[in-house]
């Protein structure tokens, strides 16, 4: 609203459909947008502290609950760390039902995010149960699709939500194989159901604004990224992942409970699914490539917005590696590969749904944690969401403040945050003044 | 969906969590839709932008309390909530964060933060029950969600939920599972803890590790004495303890009694 000095203002508590608790504050003088800053108060939880002293094979369970939406990102990362640290290597069939987990998170994070959380910003629905009172089938469709990929993580993880079967080494129990073929008919319909969703999200009313990222992901020589890679970027990136203190850095501002991190002397980055798919279109399954293609994408995306796009591609890629994997399935010898612990350092990055999830740990020859880092995804797209929300602003700054307002939650939904992970209470603050 | 409303009103917040737990509503899949036309969802920040006020028949609490502003707002919550459910382990125990209950928080926010004068939190995790009156407690980390559903369809109905308080081993031996640790020697939480996963681990062959915390009356000296004959030592048995529900009572004695048998050897040594 004007206030009597010209100061314009907009509150919106509570920041919905985003995963934890965090604030807005946008200040616009004379039509100018003068601060934007893009605050995280989910309360800390000290993570990286009470893991110290803990054992190296704990660390998938505890890191799992950083986060309820993606636990096994936390468990992917952890364990190739750990691994990495023991200088172990887990191969052939352990290192594809890996894949087929995540998989199984992708697709049920992806569609969460595309049906519930994001695609009623697109049609100006409050929620997805409001939008099911419209459009019931498509919502219905939606929580299909979720289903099969939590089916995934049930099947091989025990359940939907901290699955219970990872370990350091591979799994406590491998999959028989026909347990895994008792899949293959709902992700074949979940695979044609993710090229409608393809479809219908491109149809949408699509918020044009395209913008510089410098998109960073994990790449892969013959596979779309997930468990492993090294870390590249569209300006000349490319580094191992141990070396990942050596480029990045993180900074702790008084706004925030979480770290934003950012390239050294060059700022901010964009991971996440974008990122992903702008660095390693090439690796989709064809599946995948043609649904982008059809639904008008290119080989690369700079509109945030379209990112409820790119994540239906995503679906399709997964519901198609899934179906790869369970086809190549031969139930292993064994369940794991034994992991003798070492003193050293190990480092482990792997693709979150939200986007690259890095840690490090360093462990003593008991196997006993002496130090860890996590750097979670949301936190590195904290910057470029600041970023983002200014340039949305700049564009929109004629819309009405309600309606400005629901545009930046939708901006800030693009990134699909999970600020359990870096949020809850997103208290949104537009603050307009006059000189 | 404007028209007025007689359905009862649902709330669901959160404090200190992972967001796993009130995610189980979202991945109640089959349930979902039938649950939102039984219940008016009037507050779900996670789900939903639409904010209705309230007061709330039934509010879903997730979380555990960290912070001296979370301390007030869940008094606030109690105040506008007819019947108030604990949902999860950081709700009713205080979850994994708890361990800080051990440590010198200031300490580990200086580990964590460049600035830790900029983190405003308390040097304790606790459970909901510890600061408001609690009408019902959902156990596990995470909830099950067939719980979560059998838990709104028993108020809807106005009857107590069906939610067994037995331990894993009754789930184990409803399951048919083998004892992973008679049959396999493996340590397993499963005889002291609460029933409610439906005794997942040692259908993977693996030991529980009690993400539904203690079960009422739950033996742990007995059980301590088990897996040190398996070869686990006061240190195994503390982190054993230690885990997603350290901070519930029996968990917490169990642990303290072990680490006070380390110290003990400590000096002897």
């Amino acid at each position: 609203m004007t206030g009597e000095n010209g100061t314009r203002r907009i509150d919106v508590d509570y920041l919905a459909r985003v995963e934890g608790e965090g604030s807005m504050k946008v200040l616009v003088v004379d039509g100018v947008v003068q601060d934007v800053e893009f605050g995280i108060f989910e309360p800390p939880r000290f993570f990286e502290a009470f893991m110290r002293g803990r054992m190296f094979t704990e660390a998938p369970d505890i890191t799992a609950r950083i986060c309820g939406i993606c636990p096994v990102a936390y468990q992917m990362s952890s364990v190739h760390a750990m691994e990495d640290a023991c200088d172990t290597t887990v191969d052939g069939q352990l290192r594809a039902l890996r894949r087929l987990l995540y998989c199984g998170e992708w697709i049920e994070s992806h569609a969460l995010h595309v049906y519930m959380l994001h695609a009623p910003d697109f049609l100006g629905y409050e929620s997805a149960i409001h939008m099911a009172a419209d459009h019931r089938d498509i919502v219905e469709r939606g929580l299909a699709l979720k289903k099969a990929g939590n089916r995934i993580v049930t099947v091989l993880g025990g359940r939907e939500i901290h699955p219970i079967n990872v370990r350091v080494g591979g799994f406590y129990r491998a999959p028989t194989k026909p347990e895994l073929m008792a899949l293959v008919d709902e992700l074949e319909w979940a695979r044609d159901a993710a090229v409608a969703t393809v479809e219908w999200v491109a149809a949408l009313p699509m918020p044009w604004i395209e913008l510089d990222f410098e998109f960073v992901s994990l790449s892969h020589p013959d596979e779309y990224p997930f468990n492993e890679g090294r870390i590249v970027s569209n300006r000349g990136l490319d580094i191992a992942v141990a070396e990942f203190n050596d480029v990045f850095e993180e900074e702790h501002v008084a706004r925030s409970n979480a770290l934003h991190s950012r390239i050294k002397e060059r700022g901010a980055y964009h991971v996440g699914p974008l990122a992903r798919y702008s660095l390693n279109f090439e690796k989709l399954r064809p599946a995948a490539r043609g649904a982008a293609l059809t639904a008008g994408l290119g080989s690369t995306c700079f509109n945030p917005f379209q990112s409820i796009v790119v994540r239906a591609v995503e679906i399709v890629h997964a519901c198609e590696e899934a179906l790869a994997v369970i086809e190549a399935y031969e139930r292993p010898p064994a369940p794991y590969v034994t992991v003798v612990p070492r003193g050293a350092e190990g480092h482990g990055a792997s693709e979150a749904p939200r986007g690259m999830l890095y840690h490090r740990y360093r462990i003593d020859d008991k196997g006993r944690i002496r130090d860890a880092q996590i750097v979670p995804p949301t936190s590195q797209n904290q910057l470029t969401i600041e970023s983002d929300l200014r340039a949305v602003l700049d564009a929109h700054l004629d819309l009405p403040d309600d309606e400005l307002g629901w545009k930046l939650e939708q901006t800030i939904r693009n990134y699909d945050p999970c600020i359990s992970c870096a949020t809850h209470f997103l208290d949104l603050r537009i603050e307009r003044r006059r000189s | 969906m404007t028209a007025p409303t007689t359905r009862p009103k649902l709330a669901v917040y959160k404090f200190a969590s992972c967001d796993g737990c009130q995610l189980s509503l979202l991945d109640a899949e089959d349930e979902l839709l039938a649950v939102a036309g039984a219940v008016h969802i009037a507050n779900f920040v996670e789900a939903s932008r639409e904010v209705v006020a309230g007061p709330y028949d039934v509010t879903l609490v997730e979380g555990s309390i960290t912070t001296p502003h979370d301390a007030e707002r869940i008094k606030e919550v109690r105040a506008e909530s007819k019947f108030l459910v604990t949902i999860g382990a950081c709700a009713t125990s205080g979850g994994i964060q708890a361990l800080r209950n051990w440590r010198d928080v200031s300490e580990m926010a200086s580990l964590v933060y460049a600035h830790p004068e900029y983190i405003d939190t308390l040097a304790t995790s606790t459970p909901i029950a510890d600061h408001v009156t609690v009408d019902f407690e959902l156990r596990g980390c995470p909830i099950n969600k067939k719980e979560l559903v059998e838990l709104v369809a028993a108020f809807l109905a106005g009857r107590k939920p069906n939610i067994s308080s037995d331990s894993v081993c009754v789930e184990c031996k409803r399951r048919g599972t083998p004892c992973v640790m008679v049959a396999h020697g493996v340590p397993c939480l499963g005889p002291v803890t609460h029933a409610g996963c439906g005794a997942i681990c040692p259908a993977f062959d693996r030991g529980c590790y009690g993400c539904f915390g203690p079960m009422p009356g739950a033996n742990t000296e007995s059980l301590a004495a088990w897996w040190r004959s398996l070869g686990v030592d006061d240190r195994g048995l503390v982190d054993a303890f230690r885990g997603f529900n350290a901070w519930a009572d029996t968990f917490r004695a169990a642990s303290d009694r072990h680490e006070a048998a380390i110290t003990v050897r400590g000096a002897g040594a």
